[in-house]
């Protein structure tokens, strides 16, 4: 399968993706790794006249941590997410999550953020920084903006982003002290991609839960924050029935995904299964 | 219009204008007649099309040939030297890893960049690696015997 013929422009610089965006528009789609992009390009169901590659722009690749606070780049690979000591170190649930997208090849391209921007309802990463508070930088013919990564995901491939931004990068507070945090998703046989994913982060005081966060990718429209589980278990004693409970509401309101690959039934079951495995391991890493 | 490449491929340099759509798969098949590199599903998917490009493992039917410019591919041609087959072509010989042979190139540039990383990868690591390479005649149980000794003989 080829795609239609478009025009391509290589960046260099963030400054030079921003000017061809601004020169082509609405007739233009910027391609980082390309692995959500090119094959929808290859079913024809995106036929963009200009591709902007930003790809080879050294500053969107780095991942550090500065005061506390991760910072990676936008052009950072999943592989390179997974293997790197800055986020074993300061965010381990990511560098896991990171290392469970798709396949080795996938990884080896595959961008963080080619994967915000897709903003696919099943993707791994955005469950994962909801959890941990993360905000999403982004530079446009406005200047830049941080978007808290609960205001980012507005529906099925919908983002905050306006026309013509670029995501530059994220940014990952310190997890509170002493707390735990895992991500585990069902994954679909064949495409990896989650059916249902839960990450969930779990702080203790004495026996206690003295903080929850839960949110779901692959669930409803949208990744979302799961108030209902959070509160139900918020204050509770970590222990198994306390969890179960807390499991039971999880997917509480929320419009729940359904095609041919799961049901909304079989969805709703497996977020409850999987919100109740994510928050034990969570509990235990406390 | 026609966009100025060059790339190493299996350590030689080529120089062509290329169409921007003109897929990496594509280009190695059908421009400089390398077709050990195999087009399965054309989804990215299945593996078959793996290369390594500046030595990771990669779909090259999910690449542009342009995205290569400058790059250092290597392909499953690019492996034996002096005649000799690589350690992994043998053992894939040897362990009866492959019957039609369809996804063995794609297998077999996966396990390099395995063995690159990890030259002593377990059981479990070397199935982890290979999720993204599809084998529709073996069962996969010889083509990971077949990694295991390789990494044996090379180490
Ligand atoms: C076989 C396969 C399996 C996969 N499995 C999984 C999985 O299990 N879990 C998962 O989460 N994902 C999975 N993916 C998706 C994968 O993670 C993609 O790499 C990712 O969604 C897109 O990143 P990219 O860098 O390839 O982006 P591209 O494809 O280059 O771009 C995607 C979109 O984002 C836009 N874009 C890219 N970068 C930016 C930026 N910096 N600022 C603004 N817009 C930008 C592009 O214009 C385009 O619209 C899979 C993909 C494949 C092919
Ligand atoms: S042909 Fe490229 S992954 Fe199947
Ligand atoms: S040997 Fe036939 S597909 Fe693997």
């Amino acid at each position: 399968m080829i795609p239609a013929s478009f025009n391509y422009h290589r960046a260099s610089s963030v400054n030079e993706a921003l000017d061809l965006l601004k020169q082509y528009g609405d007739d233009a789609r910027l391609l980082a790794g390309g692995h959500s992009l090119l094959p929808a390009m290859k079913l024809r169901m995106n036929a963009p006249a200009n591709l902007i590659d930003i790809g080879r722009i050294a500053e969107l690749n780095s991942i550090r941590v500065e005061n506390g606070t991760l910072h990676i780049g936008a052009g950072a690979t999943h592989s390179a997410i997974a293997a790197s000591p800055d986020v074993q170190g300061h965010a381990p649930v990511l560098a896991d999550t990171a290392g469970m997208i798709g396949d080795v090849q996938v990884r080896n391209k595959g961008t963080i953020g080619g994967s915000l921007a897709h903003a696919d309802p099943a993707a791994d990463y955005p469950a994962v920084l909801l959890i941990l508070n993360a905000s999403i930088n982004v530079i446009g013919p406005n200047g830049t903006r941080s978007i808290a990564a609960g205001d980012f995901f507005q529906d099925l491939y919908v983002t905050a982003l306006e026309e013509n931004e670029i995501i530059t990068g994220v940014e990952i507070p310190a997890m509170p002290q002493g707390a735990g945090a895992v991500y585990l998703k069902f994954a679909q046989p064949a495409s990896r991609f989650a059916l249902v994913g839960c990450a969930a982060l779990v702080k203790k005081d004495g026996g206690t839960c003295s903080e929850v966060r839960v949110a779901f990718t692959g669930v409803g429209n949208m990744p979302f924050r799961d108030s209902g589980v959070e509160g139900a278990l918020t204050g509770q004693s970590a222990d198994a029935s306390a969890i179960e409970a807390a499991a039971a509401q999880a997917a509480g309101g929320i419009d729940v995904l359904s095609d041919h690959f799961a049901g909304e039934d079989y969805r709703t079951h497996l977020a409850r299964v999987y919100a109740r495995r994510a928050l034990s391991q969570a509990a235990g890493l406390a | 219009m026609g966009i100025p490449i060059t790339v190493q491929v299996n350590g030689v340099s080529h120089s062509h204008e290329v169409e921007p759509r003109l897929l990496l798969a594509h280009y190695l098949r059908d421009v400089l007649r390398l077709t050990g590199t195999h087009i399965g599903c054309d989804t990215s998917s299945c593996g078959a099309c793996t290369i390594l490009v500046d030595g990771k493992a990669v779909k090259s039917c999910t690449m542009l040939a342009v995205q290569a410019d400058g790059a250092e591919i290597t392909t499953i041609e690019g492996l034996a030297s002096n005649g000799e087959l690589h350690p992994l072509q043998k053992s894939f010989n040897e362990e009866h890893g492959l019957q039609c042979g369809f996804c063995t190139p794609g297998m077999i540039m996966t396990a390099t960049d395995l063995l690159a990383n990890n030259p002593s990868p377990s059981e479990q690591e070397i199935r982890h690696a290979l999720e993204g390479n599809y084998c529709r005649c073996t069962g996969y149980h010889n083509i990971v015997k077949a990694i295991q000794n390789a990494a044996n003989t090379q180490g």
